[in-house]
């Protein structure tokens, strides 16, 4: 009895905090598609968490592209199958490394900027301020916010895509001896509208997710300098469980059996 | 004559910690209310209740004799447009220039052209005896004199009818807090408006207040105008004025 108590109370903590985040969630979608809409805000964000990732997102999908490559290459040659070397970079970098990768490298960078920032606003009454200035918080500082991440994330995973699979073509090429127009010609024929356009979802979803966490714990964060640093802990940390477990639940929609 | 803001019998609690535990006070228009208090005695809970920044578990709350307790949506917004507000850490938007922090009623509340905002922005800050060169700075490049004065430019900003002022004074010193007093006293004047305010400075109390209530455990136990403040023949009142450590207050820990 004394053992069930402590997974009693973790699994209705659980339940609490989902309860919370949808409570979170739904007015926040609601803002998102009802006017007034704060273009100028969305653009400003948009460049903020896209064209400012660029840098992380390219050279973390272009060394995983060299580094599928090189382990793919060492696995195939044991089998004589050195020739898919091409495909598997394109499937694994399209279908999963791209979006997956992209998504944890802007919840690291953006999430946890959202969840400072929004936590120090809301600790420093700022939140309050906006609100007794007839402006509804949720509105001006979530809803940009989500619309843009989700919008903006889908580039942003189309260019870690190509990236990527430049990156392994770079290995192949190089290092490995194949030939460069047979190896892209290879990943054009064996890559599937299907394969890129499944990873552009999951980027638009992870996008909606890390903005959403930052914003919520962001928003709900508490009690000074010490709870906007949990808030934002917390916001990567969520944002980042989120898009591994989202992951396996878009993958076994598209691609289940 | 109806009141401009009424409250009767307010309560709040956190939990099982009650912060109001039935507030009950009236002020009427073109008065300028005081509420007194220890830290943790919920001047600053009544302040949030009466904003819709936090919502009373009980008790009414009245503005021109409209029920705004629970207010949401449009309603809330009405009450809201005629009102202007003075945080005790300013809570100027550190990622906007001056200006902009000013004229953000203006723009986001009322869709006033930004130039047009501007020049009411300018206008403004003037008459907090801040000058243009101000206006392109951005918060943190301001001392907490200045960055009160900017706060109070953006309560007044909208005309409001009704005024809060949390704390106005706090963190100053003697000399800019008498000039904030000053500044807050004369644009109160200047617009006619209602003002309601929380401090534990009696300087502030003395120079702002046509009228004093003092909150104690969630409850007012003293109110009157500020000229009997020193014959309110009240102990709790008197101990708080003269800032004694002994005498009938013992005060709460947490703050609230």
């Amino acid at each position: 009895m004394v053992l069930l108590q402590p997974i009693g109370r973790a699994v209705l903590a659980l339940l609490a905090a989902t309860g919370r985040v949808a409570l979170f969630t739904g007015p926040a979608v609601g803002h998102c598609v009802s006017p007034p809409i704060y273009w100028r805000a969305i653009l400003r964000q948009m460049v903020d968490i896209g064209f400012y990732s660029l840098p992380v997102v390219g050279l973390t999908a272009l060394f995983t592209g060299m580094v599928l490559a090189l382990q793919s290459y060492t696995g195939f040659a044991r089998f004589n199958a050195e020739g898919a070397v091409a495909n598997v970079v394109v499937l694994s970098m399209t279908r999963e490394l791209g979006p997956v990768l992209a998504g944890l490298m802007v919840a690291g960078r953006v999430g946890a900027a959202m969840a400072a920032e929004i936590g120090t606003m809301r600790v420093t009454e700022q939140i309050d301020a906006l609100t007794t200035l007839s402006t509804n918080p949720m509105k001006y500082l979530v809803a940009p916010r989500i619309v843009a991440a989700t919008l903006v994330m889908v580039p942003l995973v189309l260019v870690a895509d190509i990236v990527g699979v430049m990156g392994g073509w770079l290995v192949s090429v190089t290092k490995l001896n194949f030939n460069s127009s047979t190896y892209l010609l290879n990943t054009l024929t064996f890559v599937q509208t299907m394969d890129v356009v499944s990873g552009l979802v999951k980027a638009a979803v992870f996008g909606f997710v890390v903005s959403l966490m930052g914003c919520y714990h962001g928003f709900n964060s508490r009690g000074g300098a010490r709870g906007v640093g949990t808030a934002t802990t917390n916001a990567v940390v969520s944002a980042s469980i989120l898009i591994l477990l989202l992951d396996y639940v878009l993958t076994a929609m598209f691609f289940g059996a | 004559m109806t009141a401009k803001l009424s409250l009767r019998d307010v309560t709040k609690s956190f939990g099982s910690k009650t912060v109001l535990a039935g507030v009950t006070v009236d002020v009427q228009p073109g008065e300028s209310l005081v509420i007194i208090g220890g830290s943790g005695t919920g001047k600053s809970v009544t302040l949030k209740c009466i904003l819709g920044l936090l919502e009373a578990d009980g008790g009414s709350i009245h503005c021109d004799g409209r029920e705004i307790t629970h207010a949401r949506g449009a309603e809330r917004a009405a009450f809201l447009s005629r009102i202007g507000m003075l945080f005790q850490g300013a809570a100027l938007f550190d990622s906007l220039p001056v200006w902009q922090n000013v004229a953000f009623g203006l723009i986001q509340g009322r869709g006033m052209a930004a130039l047009e905002a501007k020049d009411v922005a300018l206008t403004k800050l003037a008459a907090v005896g801040l000058g243009p060169e101000v206006a392109a700075l951005f918060p943190s490049e301001l001392s907490g004199g200045m960055q009160k004065r900017v706060s109070l430019a953006r309560a007044i900003a909208t005309d409001p009818e009704i005024l809060f002022f949390d704390e106005p004074t706090t963190g100053l010193d003697p000399i800019m807090a008498d000039v904030i007093n000053s500044l807050i006293r004369d644009r109160v004047d200047d617009l006619g408006a209602t003002a309601i305010s929380i401090t534990h400075d009696m300087a502030s109390v003395r120079k702002i207040a046509t009228k004093v209530a003092m909150l104690y455990q969630g409850r007012i136990i003293w109110c009157g105008p500020v000229e009997e403040i020193d014959h309110s023949g009240n102990a709790f009142v008197d101990q708080f004025i003269h800032g004694r450590a002994d005498g009938p207050i013992r005060m709460a820990v947490r703050a609230g």
